[in-house]
């Protein structure tokens, strides 16, 4: 089975939210939260156990590219749909202890809602912030990579729903090619700061949800340098073990002397 | 004032909420300011990356119970292997037990779907933490009741080898499982992205597993078992709370600003007080009469609780900032 992706670009994105709209109706979703947080449009703040596409409104004073703001200082409006990672080392897979986060067969991480006991521990695991526990279901939640959509050889509801074709879905090396060539087509035309955000170069391994951004990952709440937690695993234990030993050997000596 | 005088001061106004993010003027009272941006430093509106643990009031309370219940597995053998100290190893067994039955049920309730606590035992994972936490719990408990029972049933005088063999088999297990779970909770916390908790993942494993050992030794000396070697694990253990607050406070690192600053900065050093210089000095300084030693006990176990769960909501706080992360992570 050939490994899926998506490949988000904010540069054809036009926050209409869509995608937030078709993944909360396809896969039946409850509301949570009808704030305004006052951040431009972006009304859902965050990914979370129920929202699983969240489009940021990112605005800053930097022109976009060649644009030129008439009378006024520089500006520029990004929206770009965020989306769970589905990294290729997943942190909640690993951390996950009831086995119910695994990986499809599109290379997909999934959870299975059957199995969950929402003992929380892949909330604490996933570098993206992404996975959290439902509040009043008590299980963990996020993107399934519409396992089911898939599985009927039918694509993801975001990817289905964007009119601009912002979110595209196929083949992981195939995107992966086609991103390439959009930054340098779009450093044709003066992005010069596009980039693909893909985290290969650390315990993540890639990702299996491609970002192009324009300037900084953390413009776009990204973390620059991602690590899923088993990177952090030797260490621990290592200090466990010394400090097993340690307390086992005192325990002892206290005892026979 | 005319229009063109007031449009210009209003530029003037927007440029400098534009640049400085708020607008300091006689009569300009911006709601909200300073406000928020998107960039390098502030991130996605100063919003939070992480997601907090959702971990609630059972999972520090059962650190501290499963530490004392290692610990008293541990003394125990020990204590049995010597042969002389029966009551103690009673005390400590039975504490042990305690503790190992306490323990599932404050990690089950503390479960979104608690039925479903079977679940943990679906899988065995080397690389989850909690799943060889959930496993070490398995065996630990049903271990150190076999050998309270056999403990006790020997005692009756029934002195049968079979009997003294399942003894030394089951406190055997229980003192191995027992240290794991002593050590390993240092570990659920190390291993995830929680800056604060991963960033002192080798401290943590020897924190938890000081404050589980003095813990116990203090318990015991409240039931009466003001022996020289709870004396010594007590003060060993206060040392090292000491050092590691020490530390904590010296390495004045950005990520650990959490545990030296605002509420949660105040809890931890409260606890960390309690039961590193405060346990020892009493100890020290009066631990040569039951009372001193008493009040020494009591203050190691407060302050070991309050520990606890100074470090689950250090975790919290951690989470929520995101600069934490992007200092972290852009060296």
């Amino acid at each position: 089975m050939k490994t899926t992706a998506f490949f988000t670009d904010p540069t054809l994105c036009i926050g209409c939210k869509a995608c937030e709209v078709a993944c909360k109706e396809w896969n039946e979703i409850p509301e949570d939260g009808l704030e305004w947080r006052g951040h431009s449009y972006d009304n859902t703040g965050h990914l979370g156990a129920s929202t699983w596409r969240h489009v940021l409104f990112v605005e800053q004073n930097q022109p976009l590219a060649q644009q030129v703001t008439v009378g006024q200082e520089p500006f520029r409006w990004v929206m770009l749909s965020d989306v769970c990672k589905h990294c290729e080392v997943a942190g909640c897979l690993e951390a996950c202890p009831t086995g119910s986060i695994v990986r499809t067969e599109f290379g997909g991480v999934y959870v299975q809602p059957d199995i969950c006991n929402g003992c929380g521990y892949c909330v604490v695991a996933c570098p993206f912030g992404v996975i959290d526990r439902r509040q009043f279901d008590g299980r963990a939640f996020k993107c399934t990579f519409c396992y089911d959509r898939q599985r009927a050889d039918l694509t993801p509801a975001c990817a289905k729903a964007c009119p601009t074709e912002s979110i595209r879905f196929g083949e992981l090396d195939d995107l992966r090619e086609k991103a390439n060539r959009r930054i340098a087509e779009l450093e044709q035309r003066g992005y010069h700061e596009a980039a693909i955000y893909d985290a290969q170069n650390t315990s993540v391994g890639g990702v299996h949800a491609l970002f192009l951004i324009l300037g900084e990952p953390e413009t776009y709440n990204l973390p620059p340098a991602p690590e899923a937690p088993t990177a952090f695993l030797k260490s621990a234990w290592a200090s466990a073990l010394i400090s097993a030993v340690a307390f086992i050997a005192l325990v002892g000596l206290v005892f026979f002397f | 004032m005319s229009n063109e005088v007031k449009e210009a001061r209003l530029d003037a106004i927007r440029q400098e909420a534009a640049r400085a993010g708020k607008v300091s003027a006689a009569g300009v009272r911006a709601a909200g300011a300073p406000i928020p941006q998107t960039g390098e430093r502030s991130g996605y509106y100063g919003l939070p990356l992480l997601k907090q643990p959702v971990w609630t009031w059972e999972i520090p309370l059962y650190f501290f119970v499963g530490g004392v219940a290692g610990v008293s597995a541990v003394t125990a053998f020990f204590a049995d292997m010597i042969g002389s100290h029966l009551s103690l190893v009673r005390a400590a067994l039975w504490l042990a037990v305690i503790g190992g039955v306490i323990s599932p049920v404050l990690l089950i309730s503390d479960l979104g779907r608690p039925k479903r606590f079977l679940a943990m035992l679906r899988v065995f994972k080397w690389q989850s933490p909690m799943s060889i936490g959930v496993w070490t719990l398995a065996g630990f408990t049903p271990a150190v009741v076999v050998a309270a029972v056999v403990f006790e049933f020997i005692q009756t005088g029934n002195h049968i080898p079979f009997l003294l063999i399942l003894k030394f088999l089951s406190e055997g297990v229980a003192c191995l499982f027992g240290a794991i779970l002593v050590t390993y909770t240092g570990v659920l916390l190390g291993a995830t992205v929680i800056p604060v908790w991963s960033e002192n993942r080798k401290l943590l494993p020897p924190h938890f597993a000081a404050s589980a050992l003095g813990s116990a030794a203090a318990i015991l000396e409240l039931l009466g078992f003001l022996i020289p070697a709870t004396y010594i694990l007590g003060l060993v253990a206060a040392a090292v709370e000491t050092l590691v607050g020490i530390l904590i406070e010296i390495r004045k690192r950005e990520v650990d600003r959490p545990l030296r600053q605002g509420k949660t900065g105040r809890t931890i050093r409260a606890g960390g007080m309690l039961s590193g210089p405060v346990s020892l000095a009493v100890r020290i300084v009066w631990g040569y009469s039951s009372v001193g030693r008493l009040i020494a006990a009591s203050s190691f176990i407060v302050g070991a609780l309050i520990t606890r769960y100074a470090w689950l909501w250090a975790g919290r706080v951690s989470a929520s900032d995101p600069t934490y992360l992007f200092q972290l992570q852009r060296k």
